[in-house]
């Protein structure tokens, strides 16, 4: 087990940050942190990369305990906090050889490993300007190259697509796609195509506790067990009984009104997850006399479940 | 300890007080200051000595209240604002490790600057009778000095990420150690002796006269001891 988090829980001062949460995370997995601003994502990272300890329970990566082992925590880590740490007055080049000085590198070995996070991330048009000169989305590789130059076997990311225009968001989602195969990645978002389209498990966290955890199609087939099915109806019918007649309908939990447009009325039928209601429902407004202008079926999606939770 | 982790900091530390105006105002300034006040006391009083310059009210205030502060204001201020004390931080080196390379640098930075002193003393060697460890020790206790009030600079810009106030703050603190000495003539006699050796004036006058006493090291090095360990603390008040 790569990561290992048990009972953790942070107070800054009065205020409760992290409430007793406990998660694991393996090799090869990337876990996605999905949580709305100040519920504990960022504070999360700070006590796994060493940087705060925890008020009570336990972390450990790799085995060592981030407290007692904390040298040895940060020659496994990679981590990009949340707030790029950049020197606006070196140029790439010289950051990334500082920084892998810092990561104990081998001197013999850096400009290799310099060269290696200069050609994954897309610098070298960059590589001799200065940081603070360099477009937000630069600076954001520069921060990644910068977390993955001692090739850590566990890589926090704190936000890592923030500031990227949609080409690079998507160019750096397949490099941690590609990495997470071989090392344990986590990072956290608010952006919730982000954790479909690039984590393998997922976890929400709220208020300080986690309210999640599974894969996306997890948390999508748990999400109150519903489907939802429109319907528009031609306005020629008695609302009430044809209502009354909906709900007979085995698998129909609730039929809910909408609106009167007039010449329409719309209704929200609510179904037991994974039942296809359109065919059955289509037979019964026919038997009512009533005429189908239109029936769309939704899933609940990741937004609809990550609303549900974190309200 | 890591040497290797010094080292590295230290570097860093050192180019990028030398990539900023920084270093360059503060040695030209030195400079020109040390410069003229060297050229008056020695063509004016006529005698082969460098008891006047290094015994100098206004090179000191400048050098010791002024051009420290200036130098270790961003020390660990700027690294706090731009979020890179957070990278240093979870890297694998020990607290200890980042405090020394700075300290080291910024004191490195403070010799490079006292250096045109010799100089000076070269210059008057050639013309006329002047003793070398007197020169010695005058500039050994303005390194000590510097050391210790660098200490200050750099623990006082661990507290705060806004630069100019730990220049101001620093500045003050310095300002006190500086002037406390000076201004012991209106306390009485029975009082002074012991406030006397808290003063950073009473070790400098008395080292700058060639007399290198236990009591002066033991006082510089406990102050440069304690601020440092100030800096280590205050770096830990994260986890509080």
């Amino acid at each position: 087990m790569s990561i290992k988090v048990s009972n953790l829980t942070k107070y800054y001062g009065d205020y409760l940050a992290v409430d007793n949460i406990s998660f694991e995370a393996k090799k090869g997995e990337i876990l996605g942190f999905l949580g709305p601003n100040g519920a504990g994502k960022s504070t999360t990272m700070k006590i796994i990369t060493t940087y705060l300890p925890p008020t009570s329970g336990s972390i450990e990566v790799d085995g060592f305990d981030v407290e007692d082992k904390s040298l040895e925590v940060r020659k496994k880590l990679g981590y990009l906090p949340e707030l790029n740490p950049l020197y606006y007055d070196m140029n790439p080049v010289d950051y990334l050889d500082f920084v892998a000085k810092l990561d104990g590198i081998p001197a013999g070995e850096i400009k290799k490993r310099r060269e290696e996070m200069i050609r994954v991330c897309g610098l070298d048009s960059v590589r001799k300007k200065d940081i603070g000169t360099l477009s937000k989305g630069f600076k954001q590789r520069v921060g990644l190259a910068q977390a993955m130059i001692n090739n850590p076997d566990v890589l926090i990311l704190d936000e890592p697509t923030s500031g990227l225009d949609p080409n690079q968001i998507i160019e750096i989602r397949n490099l941690i796609k590609k990495l997470g195969k071989e090392k344990t990645v986590v990072l956290s978002t608010h952006i919730l195509s982000e954790v479909t389209a690039t984590c393998n498990r997922v976890i929400i966290i709220n208020k300080g506790k986690i309210v999640a955890n599974g894969t996306p199609e997890e948390l999508q087939a748990k999400s109150k067990g519903q489907s939802l099915v429109t319907l528009e109806v031609k306005n020629n019918c008695d609302k009430n009984a044809l209502s009354g007649a909906l709900k007979e309908i085995r698998s129909v939990n609730k039929v809910e009104f909408v609106k009167d447009n007039g010449d329409s009325f719309l209704f929200n039928i609510y179904g037991e997850h994974g039942t296809d209601l359109r065919e059955v429902i289509s037979n019964k407004v026919m038997q009512q006399k009533a005429m189908v202008l239109s029936m769309q079926a939704k899933h609940s999606s990741l937004e609809d479940i990550f609303r549900e939770l974190t309200k | 300890m890591n040497t290797q982790n010094i080292k590295t900091i230290f570097t860093k530390e050192l180019k990028s007080y030398f990539n900023s105006p920084i270093a360059y105002i503060v040695m030209i300034v030195f400079m020109a200051i040390s410069g003229f006040l060297f050229t008056m006391s020695f063509f004016q009083i006529n005698i082969a000595s460098m008891r006047e310059f290094f015994g100098s009210f206004f090179i000191q205030l400048v050098l010791f209240v002024v051009f420290i502060p200036a130098i270790t204001m961003r020390s660990f201020s700027e690294e706090k604002k731009q979020g890179t004390l957070e990278l240093l931080l979870t890297k694998p080196i020990t607290d200890i490790e980042l405090i020394l390379g700075k300290y080291l640098s910024a004191l490195t930075l403070i010799v490079i600057t006292l250096s045109p002193t010799i100089l000076y003393f070269i210059i008057i060697k050639m013309i006329g009778p002047i003793s070398f460890w007197p020169f010695l020790t005058s500039l050994l206790g303005y390194i000590l000095m510097s050391a210790f009030f660098i200490g200050i600079g750099v623990f006082v810009s661990s507290l705060t990420e806004n630069q100019i106030i730990a220049f101001i703050v620093s500045v003050l603190i310095c300002l006190f150690f500086f002037l406390f000495g000076k201004l012991l003539i209106v306390f009485p006699t029975s009082v002074v002796s012991f406030f006397e050796y808290l003063t950073t004036d009473y070790h400098l006058s008395n080292i700058s006269r060639g007399v290198i006493d236990s009591r002066v090291l033991i006082y510089y090095f406990s102050m440069i001891f304690f601020t440092i360990f100030l800096t280590k603390v205050s770096l830990e008040s994260r986890k509080w």
